[in-house]
């Protein structure tokens, strides 16, 4: 938990995949789940589901966000590789799901277009 | 201590889907009171669930895990009577642990 702490103060995707290592490889057996428009950027629904054998982390990261890294999700053996959590998109974005499978990093990336006002635009 | 969380785990399948709300403020940090002050983050940063004594999840977030947080997640096993706990730590020292009865 202690290594993940500076990873929230990071400003930019790309530091974020650096301090979580490898960049991300794309990958289909990652289902990300999210509303294409998001008229409460404040809570946004978000499910992740990895196929991908040994999911041990999931990690959310919404580009746009002044610090993008969001949350990360340890996954134990006994627990399914999927989870759902509601997280803030300040405006719209890139929402950038990131397994670790094995060791390895993969994503899946979804945009959410928040509208102000809520007038549904 | 915050408000009690809503835990509600139930058997389906081989599997005990639980269903976490925490009323929390997560407050971010970056808002500003009227006064141009900003308000301090007041935010949730650790999240362990456990089944018995076998955690079943564990998360670190940051402040942009929205007000009153909400997660759902699975795991396979789980019979009548189990127990299922939810603790959460804040960045400003406070933290609350409740459990439920599997049923």
């Amino acid at each position: 938990a202690q290594a993940l702490e500076g990873m929230f103060k990071e400003r930019t995707v790309d530091d974020v995949l650096k301090a979580l290592g490898d960049k991300p490889t794309p990958s289909d057996q990652i289902v990300l789940t999210t509303p294409d428009i998001a008229e409460n950027g404040s809570v946004v629904p978000i499910t992740v589901k990895s196929s991908l054998p040994s999911t041990t982390d999931i990690y959310l990261i919404i580009e746009k966000n002044p610090n993008p890294f969001a949350a990360a999700f340890a996954i134990p053996d006994q627990t399914d590789a999927m989870i759902s959590a509601r997280v803030k998109v300040a405006q719209t974005s890139n929402v950038i799901a990131v397994v670790k499978a094995d060791g390895k990093l993969f994503s899946a990336t979804r945009e959410t277009k928040v509208t102000l006002g809520g007038c549904g635009g | 201590m915050g408000s009690p969380m809503k835990i509600r785990a139930a058997i389906k399948d081989g599997r005990t889907e639980v269903k976490v709300l925490i009323a929390h403020p997560m407050e971010t940090g970056f808002r500003k009171d009227p006064e141009g002050k900003t308000i301090p983050g007041h935010y949730i940063n650790e999240v362990v669930a456990k089944h018995n004594d076998k955690v079943v999840l564990s998360a670190v977030w940051g402040p942009a895990v929205s007000q009153n947080p909400f997660i759902q997640f699975q795991f396979v096993g789980g019979t009548p009577g189990d127990s299922v706990s939810v603790t959460w730590k804040d960045n400003q020292g406070d933290s609350r642990t409740d459990q439920v009865a599997l049923s």
